[in-house]
């Protein structure tokens, strides 16, 4: 397995958010985390690359537990973290914002370049020199993917990459998707939309009030509309 | 008009220490959150090193040398501070890491003349630009000349430190967001050791840079860290740019105030700074912030009155407060009326800080004016003692309200920077304006009535205001005024949404603190018969600061035994050595680092803990530091 995640409890202060979350995510893989607003895909994900202080559970990573580990130490191991807000450094132009996410080559993870970045979203390519802060929201997702993809990560957190994006945009974000997986990067992905989530996941998992309550593959999911009515809004 | 232009270099010149310490702060800031308040003694610590190896190495190679390895000494001396104090506390709220590094200033202070002795020292003059150089019948340094080059070319070289390097563009996307920057696999800790040596290399660079112009002595700290303040102010914290433009403004204000307003010079430097606060509250060329981290909330109990048996206690304890006089000696009764007045200075601090949420690093200010406004009402227009004592807190109240009405304009470091300057303003024109203040030599003979002249009497007087202060403002926080100052803490915009008018609330509550600080200065002004700068002075200050923290931020009176305990230590310990500024600035870090919630708010959370046997690793208290953020 590429990622086994057991036992996950976090809070936030004296909130309880995540209850003994449970997934896996084979080699190459790309699973889905679906689940309504609030129901805990984005905790899950900064519990993982140890964003949250008080969190607690084992996370295996490539077979090695980094529950324990600072941020920078299981992302420099190759897990990939795109943020839901995308924190884009405003200041900084696209060039500097890739950057900042440049880590060296990995023997296990495809090697990304500038400029395979920049064909893979041609957009940036033409805006090298622009800072963060001026550029519309599809511009800023795909640079904070690519940002983290300058990293060389053999798995990559994807924290609802469709969010606020025409569907034009979309489009492109599934290709760019594909693409990655392609290449052999692992991904996780947490969504709301379930049409998005199909076009590019092979299993999925359904989060809902911090507690794992469906995992599957996307037919096993689709045999069963009861749990998908009961747990997503379409 | 050639001395004008003179008068112009020589301001420049001025500036480029000035650039130097002020650039450090602000890179420092954009990264870690954190004002370094140390940041005057790094700059005072690369003199003194500077000035030693200059007088042992000789020829230009060892006094330039002599230079840079005195700034790399002090960066490496940054780095230890950075590692063993500051990670910490880059977790805790704001007002901890400003005491922190006012601790570490504290010892430094000490530290120096332990090792350098009390004297000035003056040191060599820089081999090559010994000379002067003639300007139309008027001399201008060649070693001004030299520092005149210097700033531009520092400026350039941290532009393309910050433009062109890796570091520079981490620094930069740190500066705006450290938690992303760690999510991309970069080492904060690193980051911020790296940027922290380079922000005290810059400072030490300054104060080595120093030496040939000026001596070097054990109070440069102080003087250079106030005049930063005004520039990170003036200029806007976090810009180099600022700093530099900011750096060359006030150095010529400086430079020419001195030609029209001899005595108080710095009055024009204020007023500049005024202008620019109303115009542009985060500086020339700064940001405005999001709200920052808050002085602690609400973590230990929420607050609420005394109920009847407690207050049975406070009465019971103040009841046995005034039997001192039956048993105790005029020494003793002495010490009483000064811990007394501690409490009231104490509690006027506590009010402003932990009900309105604004730490004043300069409270001092308005505890002297009220004294200095006793002595003047006593000493000039001969007022017997009751009415010097009702109308003297006035002048507290009016310093209170003119610096107060500019300084709630801002909140979090900037309030601190800028009552602190505030206060040296004060301070300085206390000192200066010998005329009417008496300079350094003070006002003496303030006498009390007869009425009050035994210590018993004056005892019991002290102790009585201070319980009537304490009961106020006490009253006060439980008041519909108090809840709206406390809803201005928790959240300023929410607070605005339901028609609160933030801004004058909290002018109201620095007028109140302001006024209270001074009916205790006023007291003070009489118990010691006599008024002294130093009454105003930073070191005042940050006793007050010391007296609030040690009782407990998040406390409602937390203040008072805070008071007792740290002005009884505070006259011990000055009896038993002369090192106190080391034991208190060691004292002080103590406290933020292990005991951040105060006598007070320990004792509640022991308190709590018994009464709900909370379950192990409580998020709550398992961290007390990082839980407060
Ligand atoms: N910083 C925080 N402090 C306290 N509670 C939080 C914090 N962030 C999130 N929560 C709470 O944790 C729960 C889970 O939030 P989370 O952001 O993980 O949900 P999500 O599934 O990502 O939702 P969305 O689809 O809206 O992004 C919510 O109830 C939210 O209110
Ligand atoms: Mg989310």
């Amino acid at each position: 397995m590429k990622l086994t995640v057991q036992d996950l409890n976090s809070h936030y202060g004296p909130a309880h958010i995540l209850f003994d979350i449970g997934f896996e995510v084979g080699e190459g893989e790309v699973v889905a985390l679906l689940g309504r607003n609030g129901a805990g895909k984005s905790t899950t994900f900064r519990s993982i690359v140890g964003l949250v202080a008080q969190r607690s559970g084992r996370i295996m990573f490539e077979g090695k537990d980094v529950s324990a580990r600072p941020t920078h130490e299981i992302v420099r191991d190759g897990l990939g973290y795109v943020p839901e807000e995308r924190r884009i450094f405003t200041d900084l132009t696209v060039e500097e914002n890739l950057e900042v996410g440049r880590q060296p080559k990995r023997p296990n993870a495809p090697h990304w370049t500038r400029d395979k970045l920049f064909s893979l979203f041609p957009n940036l390519g033409e805006m090298k020199n622009r800072p963060g802060g001026r550029m519309s929201g599809g511009e800023q997702q795909m640079l904070t993917i690519a940002r983290t993809l300058m990293g060389n990560p053999s798995l990559v957190l994807l924290d609802e990459p469709s969010e606020g994006l025409s569907p034009k945009i979309v489009e492109q974000m599934v290709e760019a998707i594909l693409t990655m997986k392609k290449e052999g990067v692992s991904i996780v992905v947490s969504e709301q939309n379930l049409h998005f989530a199909r076009l590019i996941s092979d299993r999925a998992y359904i989060i809902e009030r911090g507690r794992i309550c469906f995992g599957g593959t996307m037919a096993e999911l689709d045999a069963r509309p009861d749990i998908r009515d009961a747990h997503l809004s379409l | 008009m050639a001395f004008y232009v003179v008068q112009f270099l020589t301001g420049l010149a001025s500036a480029a220490s000035l650039f130097l310490v002020a650039s450090g702060l602000s890179i420092i800031f954009g990264v870690t959150r954190i004002v370094n308040f140390a940041h005057g003694a790094f700059y005072m610590i690369g003199a003194y090193i500077a000035f030693t190896l200059t007088e042992r190495l000789s020829g230009t190679f060892g006094f330039w040398g002599g230079i840079v390895i005195a700034a790399l000494a002090v960066a490496v001396i940054g780095v230890i501070v950075e590692m063993v104090l500051l990670r910490r506390i880059y977790h805790a709220p704001e007002l901890f890491q400003l005491l922190a590094t006012f601790g570490l200033t504290l010892m430094v202070e000490d530290l120096v003349v332990l090792i350098w002795g009390p004297d000035d020292l003056v040191g060599r003059r820089a081999p090559g630009f010994k000379g002067a150089i003639d300007f139309f019948g008027q001399n201008i340094p060649s070693y001004d000349l030299f520092l005149i080059v210097l700033s531009p070319v520092v400026l350039g070289i941290l532009w393309l430190l910050f433009q062109r390097t890796r570091w520079g563009v981490l620094v930069r996307a740190a500066t705006q967001d450290r938690d992303m920057v760690a999510a991309l696999g970069v080492n904060q800790k690193w980051l911020f050791t790296s940027v922290f040596a380079v922000g005290v290399f810059l400072a030490a660079l300054g104060g080595a840079l120093q030496i040939p112009r000026d001596a070097v002595h054990h109070a440069m700290d102080l003087r250079i860290i106030v005049e930063v303040f005004v520039v990170v102010v003036i200029g806007g914290l976090g810009s180099i740019i600022g700093a530099f433009v900011a750096a060359v403004l006030v150095s010529e204000l400086n430079a020419f105030g001195i030609l029209i307003f001899p005595k108080i010079s710095i009055i024009l430097v204020f007023l500049v700074m005024a202008a620019v606060l109303i115009v542009r509250p985060w500086g020339l060329f700064g940001k405005p912030e999001a709200p920052a981290r808050k002085t602690p909330g609400l973590t230990v109990n929420p607050w609420r009155p005394l109920t009847s048996n407690e207050r049975l206690a406070a009465l019971a304890a103040l009841v046995i407060a005034a039997t001192l006089p039956l048993f105790a000696g005029n020494y003793a009764l002495t010490v009483g009326s000064e811990i007394a007045i501690s409490v009231i200075f104490a509690v006027s601090l506590h009010f402003l800080m932990s009900v309105g949420g604004l730490a004043s690093f300069g409270h001092a200010a308005y505890f002297g004016l009220g004294a200095y406004g006793v002595a003047f009402l006593a000493k000039m227009a001969g007022l017997p003692m009751i009415v010097c004592l009702l109308l003297g807190p006035l002048l507290g109240c009016m310093g209170a309200a003119v610096f107060g009405f500019f300084a709630v304009q801002l909140s979090g470091v900037y309030f601190a920077m800028l009552t602190l300057a505030f206060a040296q303003i004060v301070w300085s024109i206390a000192f200066q304006w010998v005329s009417v203040t008496g300079g350094d030599n003070g006002i003496l003979g303030v006498w009390p009535a007869s009425w009050a002249a035994s210590p018993s009497h004056f005892y019991w007087l002290s102790l009585g205001v201070a319980a009537l202060v304490t009961i106020a403002l006490r009253a006060m926080v439980f008041s519909p005024f108090g809840y709206a100052l406390r809803a201005t803490r928790d959240s300023l915009l929410r607070s605005e949404a339901v028609g609160i008018n933030a801004k004058s609330i909290q002018w109201t509550a620095f007028v109140i603190a302001g006024t209270t600080a001074g009916i205790g200065g006023a007291l003070f002004a009489y118990l010691k018969g006599s008024v002294f700068p130093d009454n105003l002075g930073i070191s005042l200050s940050v006793d007050a600061l010391v007296m609030v923290l040690l009782g407990g931020v998040e406390t409602v009176s937390g203040a008072v035994i805070g008071a007792i305990v740290y002005k009884a230590l505070n006259i011990w310990l000055v009896s038993q050595t002369d090192l106190s500024k080391l034991v208190l600035g060691g004292f002080i870090v103590l406290i933020v680092v292990v005991f951040p919630k105060g006598i007070v708010g320990m004792l509640e959370m022991l308190a709590q803990r018994r009464r709900k046997a909370s379950p192990p690793g409580s998020p709550l208290l398992a961290k007390p530091i990082e839980s407060a953020e």
